[in-house]
């Protein structure tokens, strides 16, 4: 009968199947509580950046979109881009210290509380895609095969919310004021991403430092591809994976070190 | 009893971390880090304890408030690491500790039952085919499709209580669970407890009601401000024992060595027949005014 010692390692697809049924009763938790179970809810997640991208449209084309071509879309691509980083990376951070009640009186692994978040979030990012590519047509931009290619930048994108929600939430549980400091760190990063300007005309080592800003890097992609119709080179290909590794492993390094230690602290 | 082993608890130790690290956040944290005024103090809520289960062995735990109990609990299902010390299990565990809380009260009974059930580690046919029966016990048939926080506070511990009980562990820990809600239901899931320790598991048992401790457990551990005062299969002698302990008040010693801990038994004892004899001579001079 003794079949299962205490930490007994098993490899990744037992683990997956054991805990897929929690998982889906997860993800649909987050579901009801995100949408509240109303239909405006839902539709609610696609008005709102429609809005946004109305004002912005309104206000920015006199001053900085005169000489950018399809500026409408070219908002849009930051716009969406940014609000997905935005809704993922917070509610990743709440992922730990929302579901305490939980880890701390049965055993079960942390990650999947934030996974489950990020699954909500990129549904989310679905619905606004869809928008995004009716904006397209009405734009007159031409549709290629290229642009499934865009769902490289998804991917990683995803992977890199994973990434930084793990580290942000594990930084939630041990400070308070994680939340108020990373708001202001989204306020600077959604001026610093050139969603509505471009950065042509600044000098080439501002440029290049934009590229350090994962938001920027995707929200690029997504434009050269669909506005210019061109895919990027292999390097910017390798750039665009080098943000989920990079934060992946970091994250993942946290969750394992401090793992048994959040219970003190919560 | 079969003599195979199913928990082995060697010299655990548990550490945690205090201080006002919790409210001050990353500013407060950076700034006093530069300035050497950061201070956590370490604080053991269990220091050595060891203790072996076999098969079908039935562990109570007793110790006052802060004993560190429920902390030994969480380190044996795995919700926390030992600071020392190692722990063995064989076997899988089934913990009800705290049933009430971690439901989500914007969803209904039935999302809950499954949420919670799949974070129990229930399987979904399992709980397709257990659900009436969750409901059913719980005496919540017209209520399914309420929202869990419109439930009363009886009913949620009705319904936490039902899930819970369905496991069939090889080794169960309650820590005060032994019967919840009013007194009807007390008294089924009073019932249903008995019926899953007989079922012949392994298990551990939390609690400040002694005859329950008396009646059920086989063995005994002793904790007092984290610290072993004995582990022993003589039940009733260190319940005696532990009895006039709690009587003595906050005054009374801890006893540290066996000797003690049997003049608690004998003085518990002495202190007991005094009374039995106490009441036979009202029962007597009752009896002679009655005359």
């Amino acid at each position: 009968m003794s079949k299962t010692t205490a930490r007994k390692k098993t490899g990744i697809v037992d683990t997956m199947k054991k805990y897929q049924f929690m998982f889906e009763e997860l993800v649909k938790r987050d579901f009801k509580q995100r949408y509240k179970r109303s239909i405006l809810g839902m539709a609610w997640s696609i008005l709102s950046p429609l809005m946004t991208l109305l004002v912005m449209r309104v206000i920015f084309t006199e001053f900085l979109g005169k000489d950018i071509p399809h500026y409408t879309i070219y908002l849009f691509s930051g716009n969406i881009v940014m609000s997905y980083f935005r809704e993922s990376t917070r509610n990743g951070m709440r992922s730990l210290t929302s579901n305490a009640k939980i880890f701390t009186k049965i055993n079960v692994p942390k990650y999947l509380f934030l996974l489950s978040k990020n699954v909500s979030a990129l549904v989310n990012f679905g619905l606004t895609l869809i928008v995004y590519f009716a904006f397209c047509g009405i734009d007159h931009i031409r549709f290629t095969p290229k642009m499934f290619l865009l769902v490289y930048p998804s991917i990683c994108l995803l992977i890199t919310c994973i990434g930084i929600g793990a580290i942000l939430s594990a930084m939630y549980v041990f400070f308070e004021d994680t939340s108020y400091l990373y708001d202001v760190v989204l306020t600077l990063l959604n001026y610093m991403s050139a969603i509505f300007y471009s950065v042509d005309s600044l000098s080439k080592n501002l440029q290049t430092a934009f590229l350090f800003n994962p938001v920027y890097v995707y929200i690029k992609y997504f434009r050269v591809i669909v506005i210019d119709g061109i895919i990027p080179s292999p390097a910017y290909h390798l750039l665009c994976l080098f943000f989920p590794v990079f934060y992946l492993s970091i994250g993942m390094f946290i969750y394992k070190k401090y793992n048994t230690q959040f219970l003190y602290y919560l | 009893m079969s003599n195979e082993t199913a928990i082995k608890c060697e010299h655990v130790s548990i550490r945690y971390i205090t201080g006002d690290f919790k409210s001050i956040g990353l500013k407060e944290y950076v700034i006093r880090r530069l300035t050497g005024n950061y201070h956590v103090k370490e604080f053991w809520a269990d220091k050595d304890v060891t203790f072996t289960l076999n098969k079908g062995d039935m562990l109570g735990i007793i110790g006052s408030n802060g004993a560190g109990k429920s902390t030994l609990l969480k380190a044996v299902t795995g919700i926390m690491v030992p600071t020392g010390g190692k722990i063995t299990v064989h076997g899988n565990i089934a913990a009800l500790l705290e049933l009430g809380s971690g439901f989500d009260g914007d969803m209904t009974v039935r999302e809950n039952t499954y949420l919670r059930g799949a974070l129990l580690g229930y399987t979904r046919k399992f709980l397709d085919e257990k659900y009436d029966e969750i409901i059913r016990f719980a005496e919540l048939e017209d209520f399914q499709d309420y929202m869990f926080k419109q439930l009363s506070s009886g009913m949620k511990s009705r319904l936490a209580f039902s899930i819970a009980c369905l496991v069939h562990p090889d080794i169960l820990i309650l820590d005060e669970v032994l019967s919840v809600g009013d007194g009807a239901f007390r008294k089924k899931s009073g019932a249903k407890m008995q019926e899953i320790i007989h079922g012949g598991v392994t298990a551990i048992l939390v609690s400040h009601v002694m005859p329950q401790v008396r009646e059920l457990c086989t063995k005994i551990l002793w904790l007092d401000h984290g610290k072993q005062i004995c582990f022993t299969d003589d039940v009733q002698h260190t319940c005696d024992a532990y009895e006039e302990f709690l009587a003595r008040g906050k005054k009374a010693k801890v006893p540290r060595k066996q000797e003690q801990i049997d003049a608690y038994a004998e003085a518990y004892q002495k202190r007991l027949a005094d009374q039995e004899a106490k009441k036979e001579k009202e029962k007597e001079t009752g009896m002679y005014q009655t005359v």
